[in-house]
């Protein structure tokens, strides 16, 4: 083995150890990493006790309710398994909508309800023209996509 | 043609010279094709309205951002098997336009996510990741500057750039991974894309624009290099030849 062919086996073993060392510490720290809890692990009591974090998913059609003081806002947030009603005060962000995704930071009450303090959309990685869209939810209701990334079918 | 004899930077230096006006324009064009593009034959996005827009910024910031610095981590393992000083100085040339792309991925990114998100910043992995990729980068480019003796500034400096190669996966991968705000990707060379068709083209033309962009300005910091190179003392050979304005329009910035 000459010289050079052991320094570039030394550094391609020192980048397999640190790699294969990486691993194991994000593996270890996994349940930190995640930015929000869902709902099932809501229910399943995966979430921090006595301190806030956040809950994600996707905010059930027709469940946004409004109190008479127009900045109060009831919603439910399901990961279409469980479901989490959600009260919050303040002002939404303009991509929040039923059926769209969301991140809410905030503790769990005592009844079960998620007191949000602050609320942030997720919105996914599909753009499209809204014609696009529209002929997409056509063809959804039609039946024709049963597809759930909706991707663009060639013209 | 023997393409080895450019590793010598005496070789290299005219070469460079040669090739930066034509990367330098083919950057403008592409850049100017995509801008075109990207705001105003791209459609309207159906959710996002006319703020998507940033993303033929964004995105190919975020990729260069990435890939120059496995690139940069490819020159500097070269340097170290090989004791190539021509692969250190490529290390030390990357380094700045990683960073300038790192920052630029991170402003676009927090100008889109107020609008769409309701938050200019949030820690989750795909943001924090990419916010120690600058630090990476701020930190290669400082712990070079603070080592006076050349080659052990290039060695260390190479060690480093190595060792912080294992955050490109996790920063390509944190949206898989784990939950984040921040949404999949789009574009990947594995499923086709979510996106209209004009739009990602406006996007790969802007990367391309970006690519051109880069080589021209790593040739411009690779000539600077090799001058302030031959000016010290320690290296013990005859500088190219040049003339002494060179000399100092490069010691004067870049």
């Amino acid at each position: 083995m000459t010289p050079r062919q052991k320094r570039f086996g030394l550094i391609g073993l020192g980048l397999l150890a640190l790699g294969v060392a990486s691993m194991l510490v994000l593996n270890a720290f996994q349940s930190n990493l995640v930015f929000f809890f869902t709902p099932t692990q809501v229910a399943n009591a995966e979430v921090p006790k006595g301190r806030g974090f956040r809950i994600g998913g996707m905010v059930e059609a027709g469940s946004l309710t409004r109190e008479g003081d127009g900045l109060t806002v009831h919603f439910i947030v399901t990961d279409l398994a469980k479901r989490v009603p959600v009260t919050f005060k303040g002002i939404l962000p303009d991509l929040f909508k039923e059926g769209k995704g969301v991140v809410a930071q905030g503790q769990l009450g005592p009844d079960g309800t998620f007191l949000a303090s602050e609320v942030l959309a997720k919105h996914d990685e599909n753009y499209m023209p809204p014609e696009a869209a529209a002929a997409l939810a056509k063809a959804k209701a039609a039946g024709a996509q049963s597809s759930r990334t909706l991707v663009i079918p060639p013209q | 043609m023997n393409w080895f004899k450019y590793s010598s930077p005496q070789a290299f230096y005219p070469l460079a010279g040669k090739l930066i006006p034509w990367f330098a324009a083919a950057a403008l064009g592409l850049m100017g094709v995509g801008l075109y593009l990207g705001f105003f034959v791209a459609p309207t996005d159906f959710q996002q309205g006319e703020s998507y827009r940033i993303i033929f910024v964004h995105v190919p910031a975020a990729w260069m951002s990435m890939f120059l610095y496995v690139l940069m981590a490819l020159w500097a393992g070269l340097g170290l098997g090989l004791h190539a000083r021509a692969s250190f100085m490529m290390t030390q040339a990357i380094a700045p336009t990683g960073a300038l792309f790192t920052f630029l991925a991170l402003l676009t990114g927090a100008m889109w996510g107020k609008p769409t998100w309701g938050a200019w910043w949030v820690w989750d992995a795909r943001l924090t990741s990419e916010l120690i990729l600058l630090f990476q980068y701020i930190g290669l480019i400082l712990l070079r500057a603070s080592i006076d003796d050349v080659r052990r500034a290039d060695r260390a400096s190479a060690v480093f750039a190595l060792v912080g190669v294992v955050n490109v996966p996790i920063i390509y991968f944190s949206v898989k991974w784990w939950n984040t705000l921040h949404q999949g990707a789009s574009v990947s060379m594995t499923a086709s894309p979510k996106m209209a068709t004009t739009m990602v083209t406006a996007m790969l033309v802007m990367t391309l624009g970006f690519w051109m962009y880069s080589i021209a300005v790593t040739l411009a910091r690779m000539r600077c290099v090799i001058v302030e190179r031959a000016r010290q003392p320690s290296w013990g050979t005859q500088a190219p030849a040049q003339d002494v304005a060179e000399v100092r329009e490069c010691s004067g910035g870049v």
